[in-house]
């Protein structure tokens, strides 16, 4: 069963409708495919209309859709041989990050990413994507290893944030993410990152130091969710509308501030209308950027990462 | 002069001044509910005489008791774009930037200083809980950026007092930037092989934490400090479980691995003079050795190599 967006309203009413005259057809015979081509037509234009301006809030949701693709589906279609990599070597096993080798378009490299689940044992198994301080210090060990074989290090972004947890504050859920976010920043092979849906502030940036920012049109990053910054600086839950306004959260706002790098076009109706198409433009965005980074040196791309990011914070939205 | 500096800025002065005198010349410590004069609670740095609680120092206190004398310098922090996302909740930010430096008197969250330390020169950025928080935007993470390529400049080390709530909200993104910014801040005091400190006080939590706070090559914890990444009402509600005495406390971190000591205010100072010149074996120094022996008690100033040559040691200067 496809599952609507609220603002979808109108586009579920005439898909409805559009699967009511098929089945129709399939009883009585009675020709309508005149009528099922212009209501398809209508639903398309739509879905561009809808999709051109989602409003921040709306794209959180679209971000946070279930059948958004995931980074399980990601590395289903880009990478072959994809073999993952389990545990920290400290204490345990975090599936709210996965990562592992695998072959990227022919090449070998170290892929690696926060993973919310497809259904609902999936999201328990992997904590809705929210990682411990054992997944930090496991993509620590991966991008080590990847930088130790002179691998390309890839992740991909999709969470809602770090997990609030009393184990994981015990367990130095802090020092995780600030070293995780150092290691990032000392790699000396290509490092590239891709907000693949939520970029949920330190749990993202933890992992998303890179050379090359990519975001997906409708992904949102941010400091805090727009939730958690309604309850705190409206004292209520229920401005988180207005706070992702506030926030300057889509790709659009990040592009023109410098904080990301790149925007891949989502197809019409969002990633999860079309996963395939979706994944495939990523994959894209990624093997450009690594043509770009390969001839680079280790000490070439580890100071220009650096400069990046020390000048960031002069470009304003304008 | 102009007229601004004869008119305005003995103005601004008075009004500072007058915030100067303690409305209140006692204060209820927070912990144990005794009332202390405020001369006494001042020569105690603030820390309680009757059951060692700690109270809040703002910024310009805690430079006054961590630098020799009292002194230092501060330097300017670097200019940055003012309200980047043109942000509004229930008010501007804007306006509640302009507040909080009214009312603290500082341009944003973090000073910048640099003075003595035993004799020697170290670079002190100290958070404001007072302003907004302690929030880290872009002024802080330029801040830090600053203060540590002065102490690389002046081959000195960097301690960090940070009391922050975490990345500020009102600068987005941004905010969140400032954690790969200030890693890369003091990831060059590290390059420089120079000691880079935290001395981590209550509050510290959020990004700030998840960033240079915890990178520390020391790391000490004030007593009874709220030292952590998520906020502990925030984990209540997600796991619907009450939690453990002590929580995210100095104490609790240090049983827990993650800070090296949890330091007594007074010994504060002591504490870290010990530990650079540990660091930087810069303990017998000869502007230390040299000081006779006349059975006084030598201020704080890296006591340590004399007491560790033991008691027959003459009082001449080093080899």
């Amino acid at each position: 069963m496809y599952s609507y967006l609220d603002f979808e309203k109108p586009i579920a009413e005439i898909e409805g409708k559009i699967k009511e005259l098929r089945h129709l057809s399939d009883d009585s015979g009675v020709n309508i495919l005149d009528e099922v081509s212009r209501l398809q037509g209508k639903v398309d234009r739509l879905l561009r209309q809808t999709y051109s301006r989602l409003t921040p809030w709306q794209k959180t949701l679209v971000a946070r859709h279930q059948l958004r693709p995931h980074f399980s589906d990601y590395s289903a279609a880009l990478i072959e041989d994809f073999t993952p990599l389990a545990g920290d070597r400290l204490f345990g096993e975090d599936r709210a990050i996965i990562g592992g080798l695998g072959r990227f378009r022919g090449r070998s490299v170290m892929i690696m990413g926060h993973e919310k689940g497809a259904d609902t044992d999936d999201r328990v198994l992997h904590n809705f994507g929210m990682p411990n301080p054992e997944g930090y210090r496991k993509a620590v060990r991966l991008m080590r290893l990847a930088e130790r074989f002179d691998l390309p290090a890839i992740t991909l972004v999709d969470t809602p944030g770090a997990h609030p947890g009393i184990g994981a504050e015990e367990r130095g859920q802090a020092g995780a993410i600030a070293r995780s976010i150092e290691t990032c920043l000392d790699l000396r092979v290509p490092m590239i990152s891709v907000i693949i849906g939520e970029g949920g502030s330190g749990g993202a940036i933890a992992l998303a130091a890179a050379d090359r920012v990519i975001m997906q049109e409708h992904a949102i990053y941010s400091v805090i969710s727009p939730e958690g910054c309604s309850s705190i600086l409206w004292r209520s839950a229920e401005h988180a509308r207005e706070a992702a306004e506030a926030l300057k959260m889509t790709s659009e706002d990040l592009l023109k501030l410098g904080v990301i790098d790149a925007v891949v076009e989502e197809p019409v109706g969002g990633a999860h209308r079309a996963p395939e198409t979706a994944i495939e433009r990523v994959g894209d965005a990624i093997e450009r950027a690594l043509a770009e980074l390969r001839p680079l040196s280790g000490g070439e791309l580890r100071s220009r990462r650096r400069q990046k990011f020390l000048e960031m914070g002069k470009l304003t939205l304008g | 002069m102009s007229w601004l500096e004869r008119f305005a800025r003995p103005k601004v002065r008075a009004l500072f001044r007058k915030n100067d005198i303690p409305e209140n010349l006692w204060e209820k410590c927070p912990n144990c509910e005794q009332m202390i004069f405020h001369r006494e609670l001042e020569t105690h740095q603030r820390v309680c005489p009757h059951c060692n609680f700690h109270l809040r120092l703002d910024a310009k206190q805690r430079l006054r008791f961590l630098f020799d004398n009292g002194e230092y310098q501060t330097i300017e922090l670097p200019e940055v774009v003012a309200d980047p996302l043109k942000f509004r909740d229930r008010r501007r930010y804007a306006e509640r930037v302009r507040e909080a430096r009214t009312t603290t008197g500082l341009t944003d969250a973090v000073i910048v200083a640099h003075g003595e330390l035993g004799g020697s020169q170290v670079v002190i950025p100290v958070f404001d809980f007072d302003f907004l928080g302690g929030s880290m935007g872009l002024a802080v993470g330029e801040g830090l950026l600053a203060a540590a390529q002065l102490a690389v400049l002046q081959d000195s080390p960097l301690i960090v007092v940070p009391a922050s709530g975490g990345a500020r909200m009102q600068e987005g993104v941004l905010s969140l930037m400032q954690m790969a910014r200030t890693t890369i801040a003091v990831d060059q005091l590290r390059e420089a092989k120079l000691p880079y400190i935290v001395v981590l006080t209550h509050p510290t939590t959020g990004g700030v934490t998840a960033s240079f706070a915890m990178l520390g090559d020391i790391a000490i914890a004030e007593p009874g400090a709220v030292i952590g990444f998520a906020g502990a009402r925030v984990i209540e509600e997600t796991i619907h479980e009450k939690l453990p005495e002590g929580f995210q406390r100095s104490e609790y971190l240090l049983e827990h691995g993650m800070v090296d000591m949890v330091v007594h205010r007074h010994k504060l100072r002591e504490t870290l003079i010990k530990l650079i010149g540990l660091l930087r074996d810069s303990g017998a120094r000869a502007d230390v050795v040299a000081l006779p022996r006349t059975g006084l008690e030598i201020p704080s100033v890296g006591s340590d190599a004399k007491v560790s040559k033991g008691p027959s040691e003459t009082p001449s200067g080093p080899s």
